[in-house]
């Protein structure tokens, strides 16, 4: 097992996607500092963690398909565009803000 | 990953990497960048002119809003001299518009911008819920669809005003695009892709001022603007053959950003090689008014942008159509297009009644083309003599709630539109 040792961040769902997390805008979790194979904890692992753990919803698949988090959902670390992070391999600090919003809904 | 610095000030930490050429952007040089190529847009199409009053499509959804947002900005930078409306259109469904109405009001205070609230029971004397008492729930999405197609047009004919601006994005003309594509329909691709439907003998025009805006950027210009915007639900369930057209957009996206914008530029490229006698949009006028864009788009029941019908709206929009196809009065269009030209224009389209052309004309292909006269009923701009809505609407009153609408199956995927030729009509280039 990875260390108990745990950190908070802050996760927030906008643009219609909170409605997959039970209507949740904005949650503080708290993370490992090391995965399951004692590497440190990246958005990639976030993602998943929230898929499976806190995603009540079933439509799993309007949240990450295929693995990846579903086109048209941007992910903003820190208020930047995961892209200029790393995207999925990001590796997360303490008291990080993670925003998933969805580009998808009606204009 | 060392942090990235703004391609422009050089400065301030990028947070922004712009879909259509991956400049990294900070938040100021972002917003700024944003607005200008909006101006852009809107200068280089002489969208506006001193004085005009513009109503804006609202539905407190974020592209109408990023939209009202942009041009009070610029309205006010570059002195437009525009007097900008916001309009809504309340379906009258209890509980279903009230928290976007409630955005749309707050936009108003925050813009400081007049606000029309548009009522269903205004404009046709029956709201959503009444009808839905009527024909029950199934089915109402139709209505609901058909009514609103008109609705902006009608409410801001109401506020007398002529010129309607629409939040339409470049990921909504490209999914357009795609989807005519799909099917094979040309006319209607071609007149998806101008910036303007109508012109100056129109009694509304419509025009989409963010039509080369990523959708994407649209969402980070309102995050990082802080702007109060809604989502509805309803937008869960787009009717099938959009939400495949939208999902491979956004894959096209992910793997070649740029696409959606060559898509646009693509679907422009080959409406300038549509006949004029087909996508109803003609230079040389020889109809009074171009179609609506409001035939093409928006063509599904709740949410907004036409984006979330449900299947059996889908069916129903196409009987529909095909009802429109089957007793559309029908002319043969033969198009000689021009070989000593640059082939990019029809150089002349012969519109024959009932005769057989003279052997000169060489038969490209048969056409049809929609009438555009106005519903008899209401006078709206229309290809039948009755429009869809007052055809409802005829339904309604007589409490007749299920129209038999008879189709020809053969016709019912064709939208490729009519033309009634009151005789003989040379149309030059
Ligand atoms: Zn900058
Ligand atoms: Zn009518």
């Amino acid at each position: 097992m990875a260390s108990e040792d745990k950190f908070n961040l802050v996760v927030e769902f906008s643009g219609g996607l909170e409605l997959l997390f039970s209507g949740r805008r904005k949650l503080t979790i708290s993370v490992p500092i090391k995965d399951n194979e004692g590497q440190a904890v990246t958005v990639g692992w976030l993602v998943h963690y929230l898929c499976n753990e806190v995603m009540e919803d079933s439509r799993k698949n309007m949240f990450v398909l295929d693995g990846h988090v579903c086109p048209g959902i941007l992910v903003l670390i820190n208020d930047a565009d995961w892209e200029l992070e790393g995207e999925a391999s990001y590796a997360l600090q303490p008291n990080d803000n993670v925003l998933f919003v969805s580009t998808l809904h009606g204009g | 990953m060392a942090p990235s610095i703004c391609a422009i000030c050089e400065v301030v930490r990028a947070l922004i990497i712009r879909p259509k050429n991956h400049q990294k952007l900070c938040k100021a040089c972002f917003i700024a960048i944003f607005e200008a190529e909006i101006h852009h847009t809107i200068t280089t199409t002489s969208l506006f002119s001193p004085g005009d009053r513009i109503a804006i499509g609202a539905s407190g959804g974020k592209d109408s809003t990023v939209l009202a947002s942009v041009l009070k900005t610029l309205n006010e930078r570059h002195n437009y001299g525009l007097d900008l409306v916001l309009l809504s259109i309340d379906e009258g469904i209890k509980g279903y518009r009230d928290d976007s109405l409630e955005t749309v009001k707050r936009n108003a205070v925050q813009y400081d911008m007049p606000l029309k609230i548009v009522g269903y029971d205004e404009l046709y004397g029956w709201t959503m819920d009444q009808v839905v008492e009527v024909i029950g729930k199934k089915g109402n999405c139709t209505y609901c669809g058909v009514f609103r197609r008109q609705a902006l047009d009608r409410g801001a004919k109401m506020l007398g005003i002529n010129h309607v601006v629409t939040g339409h994005n470049a990921d909504d003309v490209a999914e357009t695009i795609l989807m005519n594509l799909l099917r094979g329909d040309l006319p209607r691709l071609a007149r998806s892709t101008s910036i303007m439907t109508g012109d100056e003998s129109s009694e509304v025009r419509r025009s989409k001022p963010l039509k080369y805006a990523y959708e994407k950027e649209i969402v980070l210009y309102a995050h990082h603007k802080k702007l109060d915007y809604f989502t509805t639900e309803c937008l869960y369930s787009p009717e099938a053959f959009r939400g495949s057209a939208r999902s491979l957009i956004k894959n096209l996206e992910r793997v070649r950003p740029s696409a959606i914008l060559d898509l646009v530029r693509s679907g422009e490229d080959m409406a300038r090689l549509v006949p004029e006698a087909v996508t109803g949009i003609s230079q040389c006028k020889i109809q009074k008014v171009s179609l609506s864009s409001a035939d093409d788009e928006d063509t599904s029941g709740c949410g907004t942008n036409g984006r979330s019908g449900g299947g059996e709206m889908a069916d129903m929009e196409k009987k529909l159509q095909a009802d429109e196809d089957a007793v559309g009065r029908e002319v043969d269009v033969t198009a000689k297009t021009s070989s000593d030209n640059d082939g990019l224009h029809t150089d002349a389209v012969l519109l024959k009644l009932g005769k057989k052309t003279g052997p000169k004309t060489k038969m490209v292909k048969k056409l049809t083309r929609q009438t555009l006269g106005t519903c008899r009923v209401c006078g709206y701009m229309s290809s039948q003599e009755i429009c869809k809505a007052c055809t409802l609407l005829e339904g309604l009153n007589k409490n007749r709630p299920k129209m038999e609408i008879e189709i020809d199956i053969k016709d019912e995927e064709s939208s490729i539109p009519r033309i009634k030729m009151e005789g003989v009509v040379q149309a030059g280039g």
